[in-house]
């Protein structure tokens, strides 16, 4: 069957199997960025948005989701400008081996969409689904608390 | 000690970073390949059978399916799977395909398909027969007289004692324990036993094989031993290692999961007998039951010390299980011994020994601490309940029992890896320092022995002291390449092996720190056999001490040659030589930059390439140390546990990136703590791992701990790359004993078999209130 999607803003005509996840259709249109690791929605390493809100694709139906509007941490930065999650998250020493990376960000920024100002609790809740497996989690959260205040215009970049 | 230095010991961003966090297509599954097969594998129900027939004719002839492989298929070669330096101090054992399966999970056929749906369908319709044989699933029975063999082929080798399943045994002695605790006031016997754990890198274990432009076979894999790995592709495929490329991209995670060959050899063999590129990506469920886990272990501890606390003999006697097959048995047992042992080097008598042996259960293999966890556990939990039997801090009876600056151990001669070790002498150890910091950020005089209660609740504190290594002496080495650039820049061409440790970062500052060049002048490229120079990879705790120090003196060479040539063109002395900020100069001021030189000496003047390489083996392994302390609540109402606190203070000499080096403290503690408390794997009767998901096997997320504070102490090692050693591993070796002191001074409960799970807890509080 025939899809639409839109992907960071680009219009995306695609053929796939009805049985196809997003996660295998994205992969397969280029956006690498979203990837898999448990395949059963527990990881959050397949994050991407749909509608602004986080989905995990590795569980959605790519035919469920024909003409709405996906991000991927592709879209995140501005040309050569990184968002401040991308950056805060260099800054704080948050990405390791950076698996989980993509999937963090995409969270994250549905969380600061939604909360420019969330407290340590609500990042770490909001954050919870997403494992990581190499780092202590503290400075991730510490960076999403940290690319809040930048985009709160409290902290410069 | 940090201010002299321009990038070392500052918290540098990593060099891959830009790429992580714009999800570049940086890891083995981002590499199109359009044409390559699927490559899947039919695995064993049982845990122990022989095959009796296997039928694949009927799923060969569906659609897509390009071909099925069994054992009838390959050669019968015997191997190990360790990535370990050669030869291997592990037993020849597995076969690529084989008669017999040995755990549930075992690869019994390779399916090569167009599709995955093709490759699936392949799997449902191979036909085995099985003759079922009894399995052995407790590691304690494994050696009792009557019990089915799991190897008892002839082509195995290096098998300690197949008749009774026992693939290693080791054994050692320093003085005499026995008559020693005969000296001794208080003597402490008990049992402790450490439960297996799953790497659970995030990155599934993968590889894409083809044949390039002229026949030879490349390997992308996400390994950390692209070297071994191609040693033993070549020995297994009976291919030249001249015929073989083994490219390393970033690995999303490895832990040790990846310092075995597993996934490679099955595309590698797709791709050689079809001659097309070849895929395999392991499931999760694959990942967790039939790559490699952690060493179970079970250890009788015996702790004897005078009634003032001068602990004078220590007796670690225990069993480890390998599964069912044995790579890295031999190691990971003895650094349960030689990386906890010295830690306590004031004893009289030590004596360490004991059988690890197979089971029909996944095979165990390398995993962060590999081994010195569950030695720790026991060793570090016994002198724990000494010192409640004595009346002393706990805490203070390791400190005063533990090792110094200036000190040794003859442990350190006497253990090896799989072999004798080497004499060293701690010319760094601020385990002190460790203590005294930990201490005062966890206030520990304030809360130990409190039973601090709120309601059902009741809070306690526990400490732990740690020690690693830092690769192993005269047998990693590590090789750099460096050569130079028109403009001043540098290619820095490692065989390491950064697994997401931050490795490729620290080498380059290294390098740019020598050649007195900002970061961005040098271009790392790791870990492709036909490019990079040789390196044993990424295990060990070796990367910084061993590569790093091959890249220090690849670094040196090259100013060395670059005075000298700077000295014949501006025709001064080499002594009068300066390098400073990319510039040669000469004290009456005449002077020369980097590219200038690089440039003439390129193009018009004494050409040639401006390139050194330099090789490194350690001649000793110093330790980082490290003390930690947990501070948890039991719940005494439902046994639940909360880590509230967890704190680690480590020496691992100069942190040439602090924010790296904690981060690696940070993640090892992580792991450690999932370990001891939420991280429980569980078989069914059939020897089925049955927790072999996100769901049913929990890896701690960002609610399951109150706070964690991970610092390093200063310190330098005189023998390390600009003060360094080791901080991959030590983080995770304190978690289990801390938190199981911190629940033993809440409750009064010794918990001696990890990990501590809340129904533990509850049943010996309800044991307790009988
Ligand atoms: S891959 Fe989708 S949640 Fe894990
Ligand atoms: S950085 Fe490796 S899983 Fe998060």
């Amino acid at each position: 069957m025939k899809i639409t999607l839109n992907v960071n803003g680009k219009l995306h005509d695609i053929d796939i199997d009805p049985g196809e996840y997003l996660l295998d259709v994205l992969r397969r249109i280029g956006y690498k960025s979203v990837r898999r690791s448990c395949n059963s929605a527990s990881c959050g390493t397949c994050t991407v948005l749909l509608n602004g809100k986080p989905i995990l694709s590795c569980s959605t139906f790519a035919a469920s989701v024909d003409g709405q509007s996906i991000e991927t941490v592709e879209g995140m930065s501005d040309g050569e400008k990184l968002h401040p999650i991308q950056e805060a998250i260099l800054e704080e020493g948050g990405a390791q081996c950076g698996y989980c990376i993509p999937g963090l960000i995409m969270t994250g920024e549905a969380l600061l969409r939604e909360n420019i100002d969330p407290s340590d609790e609500e990042i770490k809740l909001a954050l919870n689904g997403n494992i990581c497996r190499c780092t202590g989690y503290e400075p991730q959260n510490r960076a999403i608390k940290k690319a809040a205040q930048v985009m709160r215009g409290e902290l410069d970049e | 000690m940090n201010d002299s230095f321009v990038t070392v010991g500052k918290p540098k961003r990593k060099v891959d970073g830009l790429a992580i966090v714009r999800g570049k297509p940086v890891y083995t599954p981002d590499y199109d390949m359009p044409d390559a097969l699927v490559v899947k594998l039919l695995r064993s129900p049982h845990a122990h059978a022989l095959i009796k027939n296997i039928e694949t004719e009927h799923a060969k002839s569906i659609n897509d399916v390009v071909d099925i492989f069994t054992f009838c298929d390959v050669e019968r070669i015997a191997y190990t799977r360790a990535g370990q330096g050669y030869p291997e101090p592990s037993p020849y054992d597995t076969f690529l395909l084989d008669r017999k399966v040995r755990y549930v999970g075992d690869p019994v056929a390779i399916v090569a398909a167009k599709t995955e749906k093709a490759a699936k369908d392949a799997l449902r319709n191979i036909k085995v027969e099985y003759e079922i044989l009894d399995a052995i699933l407790e590691m304690k029975e494994a050696t009792k007289e009557g019990l089915p063999i799991i190897h008892d082929e002839s082509e195995c080798s290096g098998i300690y004692d197949k008749s009774r399943n026992i693939a290693a045994h080791y054994e050692m002695n320093v003085g005499d324990v026995e008559e020693t605790l005969k000296t001794c006031d208080v003597v402490i016997e008990r049992t402790y036993h450490i439960d297996t754990q799953l790497h659970a890198a995030l990155e599934p274990h993968n590889a894409l094989t083809y044949l390039d432009s002229v026949g030879r076979l490349t390997v992308i894999t996400s390994t950390q031993v692209p070297f071994h790995c191609r040693r033993i592709l070549s020995h297994i495929l009976n291919k030249p290692i001249a015929d073989i490329r083994v490219i390393k991209p970033r690995i999303g995670g490895g832990f040790g999961g990846k310092q075995s060959v597993i996934v490679e050899p099955y595309a590698a063999l797709v791709t050689i007998k079809t001659g097309k590129p070849a895929r395999i990506t392991y499931t999760r469920e694959e990942v967790s039951m039939a790559t490699n886990i952690r060493h179970e272990m079970s250890f009788d501890v015996t702790v004897g010390a005078t009634k003032d606390g001068k602990i004078k003999a220590i007796s670690l006697h225990g069993v480890s299980n390998t599964g069912a097959y044995g790579e890295h048995s031999l190691t990971t047992f003895m650094v349960s011994g030689s990386k906890t042992l010295p830690l306590y080097n004031k004893v009289e008598a030590v004596h360490f020994g004991g059988d690890i042996v197979y089971t029909n259960l996944p095979p165990a293999g390398a995993y962060r601490g590999y081994g010195a966890p569950q030695g720790l556990f026991p060793l570090d939990c016994a002198i724990d309940e000494l010192a409640y039997e004595i009346k002393l801090d706990p805490l203070e009876l390791k400190e005063i029992n533990s090792i110094r600056e200036g000190e040794t151990s003859p442990i350190f001669e006497i253990m090896g890896e799989g072999r004798e070790g080497v004499p060293q002498t701690m010319k760094s150890c601020k385990l002190q320092e460790c203590i005294d910091l930990g201490k005062n950020e966890i206030d520990w005089e304030s809360k130990r022995g409190k039973k601090i209660r709120n309601g059902s609740k009741v809070r306690g504190v526990g400490c732990a002291l740690a020690m690693q290594g830092s690769g192993i002496p005269k047998v990693d080495m590590g090789a750099a390449t460096i050569k130079m650039n028109e403009d001043g820049s540098f290619n820095l061409l490692v065989g390491a092996t950064d697994l997401g440790t931050g490795s490729d970062t620290i080498l380059a500052q290294i390098a740019a720190e020598v050649l007195t060049v900002p970061l961005e002048k040098v271009i790392v490229y790791s870990s492709d056999t036909d490019i990079t120079p040789f390196d044993v990879g990424a295990y060990a705790s070796s990367t910084t001490y061993v590569s790093g120090n091959a890249v220090r003196l690849a670094a040196e060479k090259i100013k060395e040659k670059l005075f000298e040539l700077a000295s014949k063109y501006l025709g001064k002395g080499v002594s009068e030589l300066s390098l400073q900020s990319g510039m040669i100069a000469c004290k009456d001021g005449a002077s020369v930059s980097l590219s200038e030189l690089c440039t003439m000496h390129m193009y018009t003047f004494n050409q040639q390439q401006i390139s050194e390489s330099a090789s490194f083996v350690g001649e000793e392994s110093p330790p980082p140390f490290a003390a930690s302390f947990a501070e948890v609540e039991v719940d005494t109402d439902t046994g639940k546990i909360t880590l509230l606190n967890f704190v680690s203070y480590a020496d691992c000499g100069v942190a040439l990136n602090p924010i790296q080096a904690i981060g690696q403290l940070e993640g090892a503690s992580m792991q450690g703590i999932g370990w001891a408390l939420y991280e429980d794997i569980i078989y069914g009767k059939n020897g089925r791992m049955l927790t072999n998901d996100f769901f049913t096997y929990k890896v701690p997320s960002r609610m399951d701990f109150g706070k964690l504070t991970c610092r390093l102490v200063d310190s330098y090692e005189p023998t390390g790359p600009f003060g360094a050693k080791s901080i991959g591993e030590i983080g995770i070796d304190t978690p289990i004993p801390a938190i199981a002191n911190a629940i033993f001074d809440a409750t009064g409960i010794r918990l001696r078999h990890a990990p501590f799970k809340s129904e533990r807890v509850l049943f010996e509080i309800l044991n307790m209130e009988v």
